[in-house]
């Protein structure tokens, strides 16, 4: 039979993830901002220049390979933070079970980042959806277009400028405004005993 | 090939597959182009079902959009429901109970049952064997008559809650749950003799869609559909939430990638399913069954008014000595009963007021006064029993009103911080990334949705197939466009 029971007991143990993040810093001094810890979870905060290097290196780098890109995703500061987006990378490697997350700063005036599809696959949809939902553009991409919302869709919803209700629309619908008027005037006709 | 291409001319053809389409397990639009019968490209255009969860989840309280997560995977809403709960839960710092865990732990396990017989019955009836699909069903009613059962509906649950859940288990249902494991292994064999060595399951399964490990980690799959390429990642093992690293379990991996080898897995998931929820029931110990922290778990509601007094017969009454005329309680009132001019004395009007208690949390100054068992009473008489004192229990019971009304409208003091928190659900992985300004609400909700990811990889897995094998294919990986769109 071709599928066999695994019993994942034990996972290789690779560097602490203040570690990792240590070693971001030393191989890219110029790149890192801040380093920030959240329960036990690590970020690294860097510029958006030589992002894509440092997502390869920790790709392929042997001893950290972080393999799997569990998610892509934005967040906007409009008016708390300067400058306003920041691109979050949520990396994890199977083989050491390590996980860091790593944000990439990108001013609203120019919301541009390179692309990580040539690294993670994967990457494809949930830059399109960044794309669509914050309107970052990711250089590179091979396929750039909005995912969840149509095409002709006028700006980008999870901004925080974006409000959440549309326009007050009139309460009763046209149709059945008609249709009253259409019953007032019929009212002398309606059978009576 | 070369011969036929010098007698005719051929054309390439596109063909659009959905949103309504059987097959397609949802509102999925694919946009083949054939060559023949050769699949060239496939192009998915997802997003029919958008509703926007992550921007709504931003202007809901952090317990107000825990319903909403029922709404995304609606085949496994409880799988949702825990993912939701342990990253709220990770974020405020706090822990359900044991008992709760075991429990989240047992009901999450048989969504995955539940979700995996819906896709064994839809995935083989796509393939062309109908009679699996009836079969799937009976067992599927059985496990939704528990749910029912354990927390009153069948689909869209909402039954684990931050802190813990909802309501504890009964010894019934525990039994009739443990009656449904001693049987389900024979009922897995019984699917099993009607597919697993079926000439035509094989032939439309072996060799279709075949992914190797690294491109499937590449991809970003996760769950079955990666642990048919033979990499054994499970969060469940990995980062273990809940009571999974107190119960004993096996990940089923496959070697070759195809969807014979992602069947396989599901089918050896569900045992393993089984197993675990056997041992919860062993196991489960006896405790309460939400966390006692008050500044972070919705406190219950029975403690607010006493039974003696039920709040359908009270009355509120405005102390014109203490009313300062700020116009507060007026604004509040969703009934528009209460009247008066500035600085000057306000009234309810009796016959209108709903007993919402809306004034009388928003009054600073103590003017309004509740009084049980007025309800229909007259003004005058209403003022002599407002002069009264108020009875002991009373007023604990409406001090406990007022913080409850504060902390269902502020919310809860979270931390400022980032967090992202992954948990399996039968289709793969499923992440919650919260971003908290120190406010009530999230600031940030990102859904990490596997289908989402799952549909993106259709192109790679359908490219050099026929157009029957698409269909198999969008069964392999498992999508719920709900999820999807989310």
């Amino acid at each position: 039979m071709a599928v066999t029971l695994v019993k994942v007991s034990r996972i290789l143990k690779g560097l602490e993830p203040t570690e990792i993040a240590e070693k971001i810093k030393e191989k890219f001094p110029d790149e890192v901002i801040d380093i920030t810890n959240f329960r036990d979870q690590v970020s690294v905060i860097v510029k958006r220049g030589r992002v894509f290097e440092i997502l390869k290196y920790l790709h392929d780098e042997p001893h950290l390979s972080f393999n799997h890109l569990q998610d892509l995703t934005a967040v906007d500061w409009l008016n708390k933070k300067e400058p306003r987006f920041e691109v979050v990378y949520n990396l994890f490697s199977i083989r050491f079970g390590n996980r860091i997350r790593i944000k990439a700063q990108v001013p609203g005036d120019d919301p541009k980042i390179t692309s990580v599809v040539p690294i993670w696959a994967g990457a494809n949809w949930h830059e399109r959806e960044c794309y669509d939902m914050f309107g970052i553009i990711f250089t590179g991409h091979p396929d750039l277009r909005r995912i969840l919302l149509p095409e002709d869709w006028e700006g980008h919803p999870l901004r925080k400028d974006y409000p959440l209700k549309g326009p007050e629309l009139e309460k009763d619908w046209e149709g059945f405004k008609e249709l009253i008027k259409k019953s007032e005037e019929l009212k002398e006709y309606i059978w009576k005993e | 090939m070369d011969k036929v291409e010098k007698i005719f001319e051929t054309r390439e053809l596109n063909v659009n597959m959905g949103p309504q389409h059987p097959a397609t397990h949802g509102v999925l639009r694919l946009v083949l182009e054939i060559d023949g019968e050769t699949i060239v490209k496939v192009t998915p255009y997802v997003g029919y079902l958008h509703r926007g969860i992550e921007k709504l989840g931003e202007s809901l309280s952090y317990f107000q959009a825990l319903p909403l997560t029922d709404r995304m995977d609606y085949v496994s809403a409880m799988s949702n429901n825990i993912g939701y709960v342990n990253a709220v839960e990770r974020l405020f710092g706090i822990e359900a109970p044991e008992r709760a865990k075991f429990i989240r732990t047992m009901v999450g396990e048989m969504a995955r049952i539940s979700n995996h017989l819906l896709w064994l019955a839809t995935h083989a009836l796509d393939i062309g064997a109908m009679t699996v699909f009836l079969y799937c069903f009976r067992e599927r009613e059985w496990i939704l008559e528990l749910f029912e059962k354990i927390c009153g509906a069948r689909l869209t649950v909402t039954y684990p809650r931050v802190g813990g859940v909802r309501n504890d288990v009964t010894q019934e249902v525990l039994d009739s749950l443990w009656k449904f494991t001693e049987e389900f292994p024979s009922r897995i064999l019984e699917y099993e003799t009607l597919i697993d060595q079926n000439r035509i399951w094989l032939q439309r399964t072996k060799g279709i869609g075949v992914i190797s490990a690294e491109e499937a980690v590449n991809w970003g799959l996760t769950g079955p559909t990666l642990r048919g390429s033979g990499v054994p990642y499970d969060v469940r093992k990995y980062m273990p939430y809940d009571a999974y690293d107190k119960v004993e379990f096996e990940v089923p991996i496959g070697t070759e990638g195809d969807t014979y080898d992602r069947y396989r897995c599901r089918m050896m998931e569900m045992r393993q399913s089984n197993n675990i929820i056997r041992q919860c029931i062993e196991k489960m110990p006896p405790g309460p069954v939400m966390a006692d922290a008050p500044k972070f778990v919705l406190q219950p509601k029975d403690k607010m008014m006493p039974i003696t007094h039920p709040k359908e017969k009270h009355a509120y009454f405005i102390d014109e000595k203490l009313c300062k005329g700020c116009g507060m309680c007026m604004r509040a009132c969703p009934a528009k009963a209460i009247s008066g001019e500035k600085k000057k004395p306000h009234k309810i009007d009796q016959s209108l007021c709903l007993q919402c208690a809306n004034c009388f949390v928003t009054c600073k100054f103590k003017a309004l006064k509740i009084i049980p068992g007025g309800k229909g009473l007259s003004d005058e008489k209403l003022a002599e029993l407002a002069a009264q004192p108020v009875p002991e229990e009373i007023k604990q019971a409406s001090e406990y009103l007022i913080q409850h009304f504060d902390f269902i409208k502020k919310g809860p003091r979270v931390p400022e911080g980032d967090l992202y928190v992954a948990t399996e659900v039968p289709k793969g992985e499923l992440g919650f990334y919260f971003v908290s300004d120190g406010s009530g609400k999230p600031y940030r909700m990102r859904v990490r949705a596997p289908s989402f990811v799952h549909a993106g990889v259709l192109p790679r897995l359908c490219v050099g197939h026929l157009v029957a094998d698409v269909i198999a294919n969008i069964g392999t990986i498992d999508i719920v466009l709900g999820e999807c769109d989310r």
